[in-house]
């Protein structure tokens, strides 16, 4: 063990951390859009959105990350869509991350009681009245605590990406320790700082989930 | 697309099919030792020792198992620990494991209720045999669950192996891919056929709990696996 290697490296590592967080804030963003428009289409009625919806949910969750990755990544070409790796690792992270937040606000939303979309119903609300100003603030505020677990859990699914090449943490750390021939101390400097990111994480989720149980 | 590629690697893929079901099996059989052992240890009043668990456990739930596996594979020989790579890799899936099972134990030897503990100890049974007869039969079907849903998760990660080199099926499927130039065509073949096999073990799982939890009036609540390997994923 030589500690130097690991200062020596740290800058490299950091930058790369930057990197990997908003790569991970990115895909989990994306991933919000994708999972309420995909929960909404499956609670709209529609037999054909909800089958549809139900297959994507299924496939995100059932194929393992690395493949849906090259999936997309040999694909796009395919399709005559040429993008950079980190395009296809992004796109990739969101449509994954997509499919475990529809089942989030699925849970949240069959947590709102029943009783008060009847009732605004009865008043004559309209549907998207009722989801927009009813049902999606509550699910969400329900939601924040498996929602920042989603972000800790796409922090480290994005170690991933390293394999098309997109220069976040894990991929930077594989270079350093290919020049320096010093894989113990990097990839220990890297799980350290994918350590420290998480506990941040944490705890700036439980800081949210009190502050909004507050309120 | 030319399926007959898929009858020309036929032998390598079935092979490397083998080495994913090996690796997976083993993995578990490991983490699932490992992990109820670092629950019973666990147990013990003694500071230091749940201090050093509960670090190892949050260390293994905190950090991506591809840098484990870096660790494990490319960091080890350093300190003298020289593995080959599958080896490597059934020992990263155990490690990686074992910390989650471990807190599947946990929640399961909690949700065993106090006063069957309490009566078998007034009635004077030994310690070891609460464990082995009062504590561990409740605690193991309230956890299948929970562990039925790792198990598949696990099966999703044995691909993450493919990136230190072990010869399981999806290498062999990147080395076809990589000859033959239909990347696009493999990778699609892979994504539906492992989309197949989580499908088949979660639904083995199912059925499986089903049947253990059968006699049980109401099912523990404590164990659901969102809530105890909700840091895990493929």
């Amino acid at each position: 063990m030589k500690f130097s290697v690991i200062i020596d490296a740290l800058p490299h590592l950091l930058g790369a951390a930057v990197t990997t967080v908003w790569i991970s804030l990115l895909g989990v963003m994306l991933g919000q859009v994708i999972g309420m428009l995909v929960c909404v289409a499956r609670q709209s009625g529609s037999r054909a959105a909800d089958m549809a919806g139900g297959v994507y949910v299924s496939f995100f969750r059932g194929v393992p990350l690395l493949i849906q990755l090259l999936l997309i990544y040999y694909m796009l070409p395919l399709v005559g869509i040429d993008v950079p790796p980190l395009v296809a690792a992004i796109g990739a992270l969101s449509l994954a991350s997509g499919a475990y937040v529809s089942e989030i606000y699925r849970g949240a939303l069959n947590a709102v009681p029943h009783g008060q979309s009847e009732a605004a119903l009865a008043l004559g609300f309209p549907g998207i009245t009722i989801w927009r100003r009813i049902l999606l603030p509550q699910a969400f505020r329900i939601s924040v605590p498996a929602l920042v677990n989603e972000l800790i859990l796409l922090l480290k699914a994005s170690s991933l990406i390293s394999v098309v090449g997109v220069a976040e943490l894990t991929r930077t750390s594989q270079t350093i320790s290919a020049s320096n021939y010093r894989p113990l101390e990097i990839y220990l400097a890297a799980g350290l700082i994918y350590l420290a990111i998480n506990g941040a994480l944490a705890l700036f989720g439980s800081l949210v989930e009190r502050r909004l149980q507050q309120g | 697309m030319d399926f007959t590629l898929f009858v020309q690697y036929g032998p390598a893929l079935l092979r490397g099919f083998g080495v994913t079901i090996l690796c997976w099996a083993a993995g578990c059989a490991i983490g699932l030792a490992l992990g109820f052992v670092l629950m019973l240890l666990g147990r013990i009043d003694w500071k230091p020792l749940r201090w050093t668990i509960r670090a190892y456990i949050e260390i293994i739930r905190g950090t991506p198992f591809l840098i484990q596996l870096f660790l494990l594979y490319s960091g080890g020989p350093a300190i003298g620990l020289r593995l080959e790579a599958t080896t490597a890799g059934i020992l990263g899936l155990g490690l990686y494991g074992s910390a989650y099972f471990a807190e599947i134990f946990r929640a399961g030897y909690q949700a065993v209720p106090k006063g069957q503990v309490e009566a078998a100890l007034s009635l004077g049974m030994p310690y070891g045999g609460i464990l082995r007869r009062v504590i561990l039969p409740v605690m193991l079907v309230s956890t299948v669950p929970a562990i039925v849903n790792m198990l598949a998760i696990l099966t999703k990660e044995t691909v993450v192996l493919s990136i230190i080199t072990v010869p399981e099926l999806m290498y062999e499927m990147q080395t076809m891919a990589a000859e033959t130039f239909a990347s696009f065509e493999t990778i699609l073949a892979m994504a539906l056929f492992y989309w197949l096999l989580v499908e088949v073990v979660s639904r083995l799982g199912r059925r499986f709990e089903a049947r253990v939890t059968r006699f049980l009036s109401h099912p523990s609540k404590t164990t659901r696996p969102s809530e105890t390997t909700s840091n895990a994923r493929a």
